[in-house]
């Protein structure tokens, strides 16, 4: 071990104040390059040692600070900008929705690059050795002892009065440090590297062909890949590469009569309804009523609704106008649309519009009734009494 | 270890502290029966803003004492005095609270008999709000905050002279019950106090939120103090920079608490999206509210966040110091934001008025006298405490 340069003098001290002491008079005696290891942190260390304010913590602030700008802009452009999706109802760039996530990766960012930065850059990574590691200083400084050293390469160094001067701060025993000899692994030569590399392509490449080509079989039972298009799944055989077909044109679905008015605000002539209003009939016109008309026109077709004020108002359908109509033309009015009213052809089927128009003329009747429709009820109303 | 031991020397506060504490009183003290003359309404709101400005930092304080023994910390401990003369305020909240208690009917709706049978929701929840109950829970809550106050300082004082060990395990037993007590007890205030304002709102929350204010005042309270005593050289010399490092620390740490626990409150409020929970924002997002929230978030997180994040604003302490105002200074404007949008209902339009200022004199007249006072009898530095020691030592 003679031959080899010198790394440095260390010392080795009993207690956390004479190691402060120690690091504090070596300050003080201009040496650059010393080092203390402490078997855990000694609080007034980085003062005594003269160092600066540790750099580090700008790499956290600028790592945390593009953290939260990547990750807001990556969610604004998968939310907000690639592909929208409606989450609760709140707007694409909701950004209270965004805050947890970049707040989350403001953190893991800040931190993953504190870490990295700190044993790359100030560790200087690809160096995994170290003159001290594997030395009884390094030992005694991962017990209970405290060490300082001083390195051969400050510009006064010199052995022995290093020497001296540690021993004079107190330190217990005071050795010198060798640079060891360069280790060499026969692990590492190239040939081997290179052989590693081509057993791995050929390893590969054998067992792929054998699995994927020699030995494969269709398994029977694979039930998910089939002969079939799924939704929104694309096809060859089709010009437009879509395996989604719309209909051919022209066909009637059962149920589905197209309507021949369709279009025409003020049809000449109008369908008769060919509903009768039984109690099944209007039970169903109430339910679909208050679902889809209910919202505009109110629940009794007064115009009064839960929209007033926020939407254009619904008109009543209780008005005279509207109690001469023939029933057809409310049928058409529902399944066209007038004005803002959107047309419903799609939302209620045929049977439930009749439905509704039979359930509008009850509602109307209810308001504007006849005599013969009070004295009807006045009858019925006795007779509950009576009974 | 005897008092002469530790290398303070006692000096006593100039009696410009109670001459400033004193105008400020008078003056705040005239200004605000005026405000109650001219609009008694509008003044009980103006002053429940500044009560509970007060309670925060006197009760804050008293949390500060408490945390400090519970957790063995030894490096406030050459500041614990600070936080306990800042706390000598809380037995006068029994006093303080005695004008809320004639303005229930101005301040809260669920007071009148005739709202609360407008609706099913508050006649279920009129058990809980309800005058008679709520005047034995505002001082039930006082009185139990006196008794550890009274304890825990009593026995923090006794060590100036006996330097006995004991005393400072029998203040960890009382610290460490008074904490969940103290968390239950900050909840029910902010329940009673500024929730209870509008009656049918309700957020689980609140108690957390209220805390993150009390404690982050209550610490630059502390720090602003602590400087100007530092400054004018009647603390303990052996304080350094790093102590007040440590402060900054802990009012950085409570900047991101109250951002966390301020935002957790609202997007939760604003997922959900339920009219009866919303309306509460709805309130602070209209006309000039609006501006007031996003001041609030700017100067309440945003400013503190930043200014402390590095390691000089934090050792510096001028920038400390101003920083330390800054906090006290907004969280005037969190309890302002949070009570004052609840007085525009029953046609009472919110606009700025001379009176909302004039309470802060009263308390802050309150809070000098008060320290002023206690500081002439006792030491600045608890000299018997067996931790003293180390904290003076303390360095990072």
């Amino acid at each position: 071990m003679a031959d080899n340069k010198l790394y440095c003098v260390s010392a080795l001290f009993d207690t956390p104040d004479k190691i402060i002491n120690a690091a504090r008079k070596t300050t003080e005696a201009g040496y650059k390059k010393f080092d203390v290891n402490t078997p855990y942190p000694v609080h007034g260390m980085d003062r005594a040692m003269g160092m600066g304010q540790s750099k580090i913590g700008y790499v956290t602030l600028f790592f945390g600070l593009s953290g939260a700008v990547f990750i807001f802009l990556f969610m604004w452009w998968t939310f907000a900008s690639s592909y929208n999706i409606v989450v609760g109802g709140k707007p694409f760039l909701s950004a209270p929705a965004f805050i947890p996530i970049t707040f989350e990766t403001t953190v893991l960012f800040a931190a993953i690059s504190t870490f990295v930065g700190m044993i790359a850059v100030f560790f200087k990574l690809p160096h995994n050795s170290h003159p001290l590691h594997d030395t009884d200083y390094m030992k005694a400084v991962s017990g209970d002892k405290f060490g300082l050293v001083i390195e051969a390469d400050d510009e006064q160094f010199n052995r022995d009065r290093v020497t001296d001067f540690l021993k004079n701060l107190g330190a217990y025993k005071v050795a010198d440090v060798y640079i060891p000899e360069k280790e060499t692994y026969k692990l590492f030569s190239s040939g081997f590297v290179i052989f590693l590399i081509i057993l791995a392509v050929v390893t590969s490449a054998a067992t792929y062909i054998t699995l994927n080509k020699l030995m494969y079989v269709v398994p029977f039972s694979w039930m998910e890949v089939q002969d079939k298009l799924n939704a929104q799944e694309e096809s060859d055989i089709f010009a437009d590469g879509k395996g989604m077909r719309l209909p051919v044109e022209g066909t009637v679905a059962r149920g589905e009569l197209p309507y021949p008015f369709y279009g025409q605000p003020n049809p000449p002539e109008v369908l008769s309804n060919p509903t009768l209003p039984t109690k099944k009939v209007l039970e169903l016109g109430k339910r679909k009523f208050l679902t889809f008309c209910s919202p505009c026109h109110g629940n009794f077709a007064q115009g009064e609704s839960r929209l007033h004020g926020q939407f254009p108002t619904g008109p009543t359908l209780v008005s005279s106008k509207i109690n001469n109509y023939p029933d057809g033309m409310i049928y058409h009015i529902i399944t066209n649309g007038q004005n803002v009213m959107p047309s419903y052809m799609h939302q209620i089927n045929r049977e439930e519009r009749w439905a509704i128009v039979d359930y509008v003329r009850v509602l109307q009747r209810a308001q504007n009734p006849s005599q013969s429709d009070i004295q009807e009820v006045k009858k019925e109303s006795s007779s509950n009494v009576a009974k | 270890m005897s008092p002469n031991d530790s290398g303070y020397i006692k000096k006593d506060l100039p009696d410009n502290l109670f001459n400033v504490g004193g105008i400020l009183l008078v003056v705040g003290l005239i200004l605000g029966v005026a405000g109650f003359l001219v609009d008694s309404y509008r003044a009980s709101f103006a002053y429940l803003v500044s009560f509970i400005f007060f309670l925060s930092i006197v009760v804050g304080s008293l949390f500060l004492v408490a945390l400090e023994y519970a957790a063995n910390a030894d490096w406030s401990t050459p500041f614990r005095r600070v936080s306990e003369f800042l706390a000598a305020g809380l037995p006068l909240l029994l006093i303080l609270a005695i004008p809320l208690m004639f303005n229930t009917g101005s301040l809260f709706q669920w007071s009148h008999a005739d709202y609360i049978h407008s609706d099913k929701m508050l006649e279920a929840k009129s058990a809980y709000l309800n005058t008679p109950f709520f005047m034995v829970r505002v001082f039930a809550i006082i009185l139990i905050w006196f008794f550890f106050y009274t304890l825990i300082i009593k026995n923090s004082r006794k060590q100036d002279e006996t330097s006995n060990q004991l005393l400072t395990k029998r203040n960890i037993t009382l610290s460490v019950i008074f904490i969940p007590v103290f968390a239950i007890t900050i909840t029910l205030v902010a329940v009673d106090w500024i929730m209870s304002l509008e009656s049918k709102w309700f957020s689980t929350i609140f108690g957390v939120y209220l805390f993150a204010g009390v404690a982050w005042s209550s610490l630059a309270a502390l720090t602003l103090a602590s400087i100007k005593l530092k400054e004018k050289g009647f603390l303990h010399p052996a304080i350094k920079e790093d102590h007040y490092y440590s402060l900054g620390t802990l009012m950085f740490a409570f900047t991101a608490f109250w951002g966390y626990i301020a935002f957790s409150q609202y997007m939760l409020i604003w997922y959900g999206n339920l009219p009866e929970e919303t309306f509460w924002f709805m309130q602070r997002w209209e006309g000039g509210w609006k501006i007031i929230s996003i001041l609030l978030i700017v100067t309440h997180f945003i400013v503190p966040f930043f200014y402390l994040l590095s390691y000089q604003s934090k050792t510096d302490l001028k920038k400390l110091k101003f920083i330390s105002i800054w906090i006290l200074c907004v969280h005037f404007l969190d309890i302002y934001w949070l009570i004052m949008p609840s007085m525009s209902k029953n046609d009472h339009a919110y606009s700025l008025s001379w009176i909302d200022f004039v309470f802060p004199f009263v308390f802050v007249g309150v809070l000098l006298i008060v320290f002023k006072k206690v500081a002439e009898k006792i030491n600045l530095v608890p000299v018997g405490d067996p931790k003293l020691k180390r904290g003076l030592d303390f360095h990072l």
